[in-house]
């Protein structure tokens, strides 16, 4: 009798689908180099990977616009078909099961139960708590309960999208339904922040490859996120870095300077604070990323993005915090005030000094 | 709230209110003082007396030809790296962008790579100034906190612009965040120390010149 696909290792799952350990160690191979990992860990990774069981992964989404995970279902390499059938077993996924109502909720409770401690916890959207966690809820269950109940069982947490790695845009000033990101509210998991609006599908798919396939978090950086694919920033790998060094900006988005596709510093880039992969892995299989369509770096992967000021700044721009207000103005206003104040201390002191002098002449006279 | 966005934030309107403040308190305090009236008959008319204190703003700023081999030298370390400062502050793009953003104009500037040439180059002379400073006795002699340490402010501003610019030692973000953060401390400590000079230089030396005019005396 045939075993069921669950109880199949990757690798004879593999063999079912007629690829050959040699096209598989090629496919590792091409995953670790996209994580700047070393040659030999695709040899490895392959090897582990075809003794495995296929790891369970549940998926939750919460306070989320789903461009996190339409943005997985484009990674070429691997691909979400390759990687769901072959490498993973996806037992829970809202957008893409086609169970509803009472059978999804049942999915989940099966998932947890059957994988408890071992499975592997996608959260795509940040956790609203305002409102006892009304804003975001299913099954009668608020998002925050939910995650608190699904993070008990998990082996990691892998963080999908900047609003569960920071909050993202719910978050953003003036927070109305309370968002926290995921770190906020589970504290005693391993966690992988892959931040991005949305992140980069090769990255998602990239770092669950390496948590399944070696049992081990990665490298992470001071918020949680891939060294492999977070160390550098935009703007040290972008190819309009050239005319950064040799002072040619663009001023305007149809100027000369754009035409010749000069440094979008001026118009606001945030790639030199920005720390991702688009300049290098790209986006649509490596067509192209957005400062090579001409629009400056928005610093999407960056914590608090939304509220760093205006997209359109410079970045050596004064930040002077929200935004309908010119900033000239405010200056204005702030050194108008700091100059009354400082013009009061000036006559005070003059006036003091006129009044010391005074007395000495007067006790000096004769 | 990184270093970077606290830098050109919070501590940014602090040290712009403080500098604000510190100059207007200062340049006040300082025109407000009572000069003693000089009860002599002025040797020539007030007309006199005040192109008398605008020619000294000029003669003063250019060596005394009897002096100028032993001031030359200095002179000219002093105006090279002023103007070495004044082409990075304002030449600068990032620089023209932060102030773009200040006070809402922008103009043209120099290509980055021949800022960093002016920057090492300011960065030497600023060296050498501070060497002329500890050797020749009668310049050590004059010296106290205040020069060291403003020298030491400007200095920082340079070395940390220099570091943030070659992406020397640390991220961009943080490199930029330091900066920022040194030219903060730089106005806060402006109108408290000898940094004030770049206000009173010229109104000091114009009434020093007008006294003397009035006296009769050319300076």
């Amino acid at each position: 009798m045939p075993l069921a696909s669950e109880e199949l290792t990757v690798g004879e799952m593999l063999l079912r689908h007629g690829i050959s350990r040699r096209g598989f160690i090629q496919f590792c191979t091409a995953t670790a180099t996209a994580m700047a990992l070393p040659p030999w860990i695709g040899a490895a990774m392959a090897e582990q990977l075809r003794q495995a069981r296929r790891p369970s992964l549940v998926y939750l989404s919460f306070q989320e616009c789903t461009g996190c995970f339409e943005s997985l279902t484009r990674s070429f390499s691997p691909t979400i078909e390759s990687l769901i059938f072959n490498v993973i077993s996806l037992d829970y996924d809202d957008t893409l099961m086609a169970a509803a109502g009472d059978n999804a909720e049942a999915a989940l409770a099966q998932a947890i139960k059957d994988n408890f401690g071992k499975y592997v916890l996608v959260i795509d959207g940040s956790v609203p708590t305002g409102a006892g966690g009304a804003y975001c809820a299913s099954g009668g269950r608020s998002a925050v309960d939910t995650l608190r109940e699904a993070a008990k069982g998990a082996a990691a947490i892998v963080c999908v999208g900047t609003c569960s790695a920071f909050g993202g845009i719910p978050l953003a000033d003036p927070n109305p339904t309370g968002a926290w990101p995921v770190t906020a509210i589970v504290g005693d998991k391993p966690i992988i922040n892959v931040s991005g609006c949305p992140p980069i599908p090769e990255v998602i798919t990239g770092t669950l490859l390496q948590f399944v396939s070696t049992g081990k978090v990665p490298d992470l950086d001071e918020h949680l996120r891939p060294k492999a694919f977070f160390g550098n920033t935009i703007h040290d790998r972008c190819y309009r870095r050239p005319f950064y060094d040799e002072g040619k900006f663009a001023k305007s988005f149809d100027d000369e300077g754009a035409r010749n596709g000069w440094c979008l510093y001026e118009l606001g880039c945030k790639g030199p604070t920005t720390h991702n992969a688009c300049a290098t892995i790209k986006w649509n299989g490596g067509t192209s990323f957005p400062i090579e369509s001409g629009h400056g770096c928005l610093g999407c992967s960056e914590p608090g993005f939304w509220d760093k000021g205006s997209f359109y700044a410079a970045q050596s721009s004064a930040e002077w915090g929200k935004a309908g207000v010119p900033s000239p103005r405010r200056t204005l206003e702030l050194s108008g005030a700091a100059v009354a104040a400082g013009a009061v201390l000036g006559v005070a002191s003059a006036g003091i000094s006129r009044l010391r002098q005074h007395r000495s002449e007067g006790s000096s006279d004769p | 709230m990184n270093l970077l966005d606290f830098a050109r934030g919070p501590a940014l309107k602090v040290a712009i209110a403080v500098f604000c403040l510190g100059v207007a308190w200062r340049i006040l305090a300082f025109a407000l003082l009572r000069i003693r009236r000089d009860l002599n008959r002025p040797r020539d008319s007030v007309f006199k007396s005040i192109t008398g204190g605008l020619l000294t703003v000029g003669s003063r700023s250019w060596p005394h030809r009897e002096f100028i081999g032993r001031t030359g030298a200095g002179e000219a370390l002093g105006y090279s790296y002023h103007i070495g400062l004044f082409a990075v502050v304002l030449l600068f793009t990032p620089h023209i962008l932060f102030l773009g953003s200040l006070f809402g104009i922008t103009w043209a500037g120099l290509p980055s790579s021949l800022i960093t040439v002016i920057s090492v180059l300011t960065l030497t002379l600023f060296i050498a100034v501070l060497f002329r400073r500890v050797t020749n006795p009668v310049m050590r002699m004059l010296s106290n906190f205040d020069d060291y340490f403003s020298w030491f402010i400007t200095m920082l501003v340079m070395v940390t612009g220099i570091a943030a610019t070659a992406h020397l030692g640390a991220s961009y973000e943080t490199l930029l965040g330091i900066h920022i953060l040194s030219v903060d401390a730089l106005l806060v400590w402006f109108p408290f120390g000898k940094l004030m000079h770049a206000f009173y230089i010229f109104p000091s030396r114009a009434l020093n010149g007008a006294l003397l005019a009035r006296k009769g005396a050319t300076s």
